[in-house]
């Protein structure tokens, strides 16, 4: 059994270098304005991904317009100079490519993806977008409805994501990663079209902003030309630093939400440090310890052997801007107590802080997170994600320190964190409770 | 401006010339290898990352469990990997997740599958567990009454998603007596019943290296393939597979209404009809068909009028859902529940259209493009690769399929567009299924069985 265990970790070491080598072909180049351009050529497939990485989120919103970053980015796409209202997908898809975009708290980003041959068109619509929108206040009415439809879906009827939008508001009291990204309902309803002009004009520069290309084609040809589309966009006054920093939490908080609901879920969040501190490291590990799989900690004593929660994991927000959290959660079986389950989730948190883990599971959490970086090469879409990610929030050259700083995690490092982090003082719980109205028949 | 076009235009043929040539000596998407013990094996070697994905289909789906044990394909698949005659449910677990790998099964409507994903240093292993728990699966009493367990508290769970339940209603209305009107994951009754004779009985007349279909993809030769499959499911015997009859599916006859009351914001509408089955001929014209309605993401006519214009929704959407013996055609929408009855009128109104008028030429056009265009990024990573390898055999389409289909897709008529759409959406005669706050929404019942007037 050792034997084989020790023959697996050569093999692993191997692989690991493969994994390495996956970001050394990254090309990094500053454009005179401030613009930051990440190339990576993968020729195994005919087929290139363009992704554009503005740095604004909720993050950087204030009571009253919260939810503005997302409306702008629905706006991204209701026409500009060159390209007017509808074009930019129609362009995109009667090319063959598919194209959409993403705001979080931190950033917000555009993708296309086509045939290698096509990813030249990436290039005219993003370089007209960047500075050409157009924000016609008729676009921006119905727009708007859009998006109140979108917070309907995603949020209103969805029990368990209108739990987390009220965890994240108790858990930051005055850091903005307690706005959710989509916006309150009557923050959306009181915009208008004409608070976004001066939003887009702060945010919306090249110094702010990154490309990543991966795929098929070749850095040689690419690189001139997005100097030909956006070298000319004037360069931006910086944007305004966001400096809110949400003091330490004395005392745990709670929160009950009642809502229309079949099981009762109960979410535990904790404050952690991000990808730029070295307790991140020992943060994933654990993560993944308590939550990896089927053999994890959370699924073997809640789900399998205790059988009271149908669901049950963590959650680790480390690729983010500012200090984030990091959650636990379980949904209860139905008839069982959610406080039995909360319990045992603190149970299984409380283990880390007395009994060291397991060589074994240490181990195997390394394994995963090595096995998924390599396996994660495959998918140019989701490297180029990476890339904007962590460029967007510190740097991408931090992606080529994750694996050692992973490898180099005792159980040692795992105990000192749980104790630093795991504390009743610093947790947030939030606990849905569902309740029935009357179904008229 | 037209300076610019210029210059993409010309990129545009260099690139393709480039790409036809490269294309020209690229090798074939895979090869089809029929193993000693008659399994279909379907291989792409791709060797950029040390890593293997298998995926397999078993045609032992919802069609083939007997109509009073719904659920007993789903919950067979299941057990799979809860534990084989020498290997519990956790140390399966805990042998493929200690090399980062990962193994899993399910059930759906016309086919189990199993998948299998590992870095290459491990295939053995990987294929050790997966011929353990295809051979050997145990079938615990505790792990099924667990999964029983686990299964209903999934489906009471289901029921704060309303766009579940509007589906699941709208296919138990669509096709009543066939298995696919049935819950794929049973329901508490028939799950109740469920014994672990049915299961051991189920999956030994279904789960037979004549009845599967294996795609593996990555960092593996013919030769490294091959000579392990005969090794590791070598002992997998070919045995004569049970006929089975389907019923068969009937159109509705006349409009069928469903409101379903739920204290929610948005009405969850879902409105369609019978489709057809993956392999009939107008398959292709349907689909481009469904691309101007409502496939066509943010191009379709559906967002354009319901979302676009009228903001009445962030998601419409329209799709043709092939399977094996029969399929649907539904459109999707969820808006507030007072603007209900106007999503309902405009889909329909676009319904209307689309069997009226033919579609314009830069519609069609627009299409094929797309639909053509697309198809390299159905296929960009090894996942998708053998998803769709797997496919191709399941639906008889031929390796050759992506050199067809480009052909099969430009050849299409607008006539052919207009006769698809004549012969598979009905103004009248549809099921429409609403859940939300129905006194909001103003949507009346008119049940199955009772004639319109």
């Amino acid at each position: 059994m050792k034997k084989s265990i020790l023959a697996l970790l050569i093999f692993v070491s191997v692989s690991v270098s493969a994994f390495a080598a996956g970001w050394d072909g990254v090309k990094e180049h500053t454009l005179d304005n401030g613009l930051k351009v990440l190339l990576l050529e993968e020729h195994k497939a005919p087929v290139a991904t363009f992704q554009i990485w503005y740095r604004v989120g909720s993050r950087n919103e204030k009571p009253g317009n919260t939810g503005m970053s997302h409306l702008l980015e629905h706006m991204m796409f209701k026409g500009a100079k060159k390209y007017g209202p509808k074009s930019f997908s129609q362009t995109v898809q009667k090319n063959g490519g598919n194209d959409n975009a993403f705001t979080s708290k931190d950033y917000t980003a555009y993708f296309e993806t086509f045939s290698s041959d096509r990813i030249w068109l990436s290039l005219d619509i993003e370089s007209d977008r960047m500075r050409g929108l157009l924000l016609d206040p008729k676009e921006f009415l119905s727009e708007r409805d859009v998006v109140k439809e979108e917070r309907r879906l995603n949020h209103e009827d969805d029990p368990e994501s209108a739990m987390f939008e009220k965890m994240m508001e108790v858990s930051f009291l005055n850091h903005p990663y307690r706005i959710p990204t989509i916006g309150w309902m009557n923050d959306l309803t009181n915009m208008k079209v004409e608070d976004f002009k001066a939003y887009y004009d702060t945010y919306y520069i090249p110094n702010n902003a990154t490309i990543v290309v991966v795929g098929d084609f070749d850095s040689e040809k690419m690189l001139p030309e997005i100097k030909k589309y956006f070298g000319g966009i004037p360069k931006g006054p910086e944007p305004p630093k966001m400096t809110v920093v949400e003091p330490e939490q004395k005392g745990e908080r709670r929160l009950n939400l009642k809502k229309e609901a079949e099981l009762p879920v109960v979410v535990a969040g904790y404050h952690v440090p991000d990808l730029e501190d070295e307790d991140s490291y020992p943060l994933a590990v654990l993560e993944l310890i308590l939550s990896g799989g089927k053999s994890s900690r959370l699924y073997k004593t809640l789900i399998y052997e205790k059988q009271i929660a149908l669901y049950a994991g963590g959650d680790y927000s480390m690729v983010s801007t500012d200090p984030n959290m990091f959650y636990l959660y379980a949904g209860a079986m139905p008839g069982k107590p959610i406080d039995e389950v909360e319990k045992a989730l603190y149970a299984e948190i409380d283990r880390f802080k007395v009994e060291p883990v397991a060589g074994k599971e240490l181990t195997k959490a390394k394994n995963q997170i090595e096995s998924s970086f390599i396996m994660g090469q495959d998918s140019n879409f989701n490297r180029a994600m990476l890339l904007g990610q962590y460029e967007s929030v510190a740097s991408w050259k931090l992606l080529d320190r994750y694996v050692d700083g992973i490898r180099k995690v005792t159980a040692e490092d795992v105990m000192k964190v749980a104790k630093r982090y795991f504390t009743e003082d610093n947790r947030t719980v939030g606990v849905l409770v569902p309740v029935k109205e009357e179904v008229k028949k | 401006m037209k300076n610019k076009i210029g210059a993409i235009s010309l990129f545009l043929i260099i690139h393709l010339s480039l790409l036809i040539g490269a294309t020209a000596h690229a090798a074939p998407l895979g090869k089809r290898i029929v193993l000693e013990n008659g399994m279909v094996l379907l291989l792409s070697e791709r060797h950029t990352i040390p890593s293997v994905t298998i995926n397999m289909l078993i045609k032992a789906g919802q069609v083939a469990e007997p109509s009073d044990k719904a659920g007993l394909a789903h919950i067979t698949a299941g057990l799979l990997t809860e534990g084989t005659k020498k290997r519990s449910s956790s140390q399966i677990a805990e042998e493929i997740e200690f090399v980062g790998g990962g193994i899993g099964a399910s059930g759906g409507d016309d086919t189990a599958s199993v998948n299998l994903t590992v870095l290459k240093k491990d295939l053995d292993l990987g294929l050790d567990i997966l011929s353990d728990i295809l051979l050997n699966p145990a079938f615990p009493e505790a792990e099924i009454k667990r999964k029983v367990k686990e299964t209903k508290a999934g489906i009471e769970k289901e029921k704060d998603d309303p766009s579940a339940i509007a589906g699941k209603e709208f296919a138990r209305l669509l096709f009543g007596e066939h298995p696919y009107g049935r819950l794929t994951e049973g329901t508490p009754e028939s799950l109740d019943k469920m014994t672990r004779e049915d299961i051991v009985k189920f999956h030994a007349a279904y789960y037979a290296p004549n009845n599967a279909i294996m795609a593996v993809v990555g960092d593996v030769t013919e030769e490294e393939i091959v000579s392990r499959l005969n090794k590791y499911l070598g002992g997998w015997s070919q045995r004569e597979l049970p006929k089975r009859i389907l019923p068969v599916v009937k159109p509705p006859k006349h409009k069928i209404v469903k409101p379903m009351d739920k204290k929610i914001t948005q009405a969850n509408i879902v409105l369609g009809n019978i489709g057809l089955e993956r392999e009939n001929p107008d398959y292709y014209a349907a689909y481009v068909m469904n691309y101007i309605l409502g496939g066509g993401g943010f191009t379709s006519r559906l967002m354009d009028n319901i979302r676009d214009t009228k903001g009445l929704a962030y998601d419409v959407h329209s799709y043709f859902s092939p399977m094996k013996y029969s399929g649907s055609f539904n459109i999707g929408v969820q808006t507030k529940n007072e603007s209900a009855k106007t999503a309902i009128e405009e889909a329909l109104k676009e319904v209307e259209r689309i069997r009226k008028e033919t579609v314009s030429d830069k519609e069609l056009e627009d299409a094929k493009a797309y639909l053509t265009g697309s198809f390299p990024l159905k296929l960009d990573t090894n996942s998708k690769i053998a998803g769709m390898l797997a496919a191709f055999e399941f639906f008889n389409l031929g390796l050759d399929y992506p050199e067809k289909y480009p052909k099969i897709i430009n050849s299409l008529t607008k006539d052919d567009v207009l006769k698809a759409a004549k012969k598979y959406l009905s103004p009248d005669n549809y099921i429409l299924v609403v859940v939300g706050d129905i006194e909001k929404a103003g949507v009346k019942e008119i049940p199955a069985g009772v004639p319109k007037l």
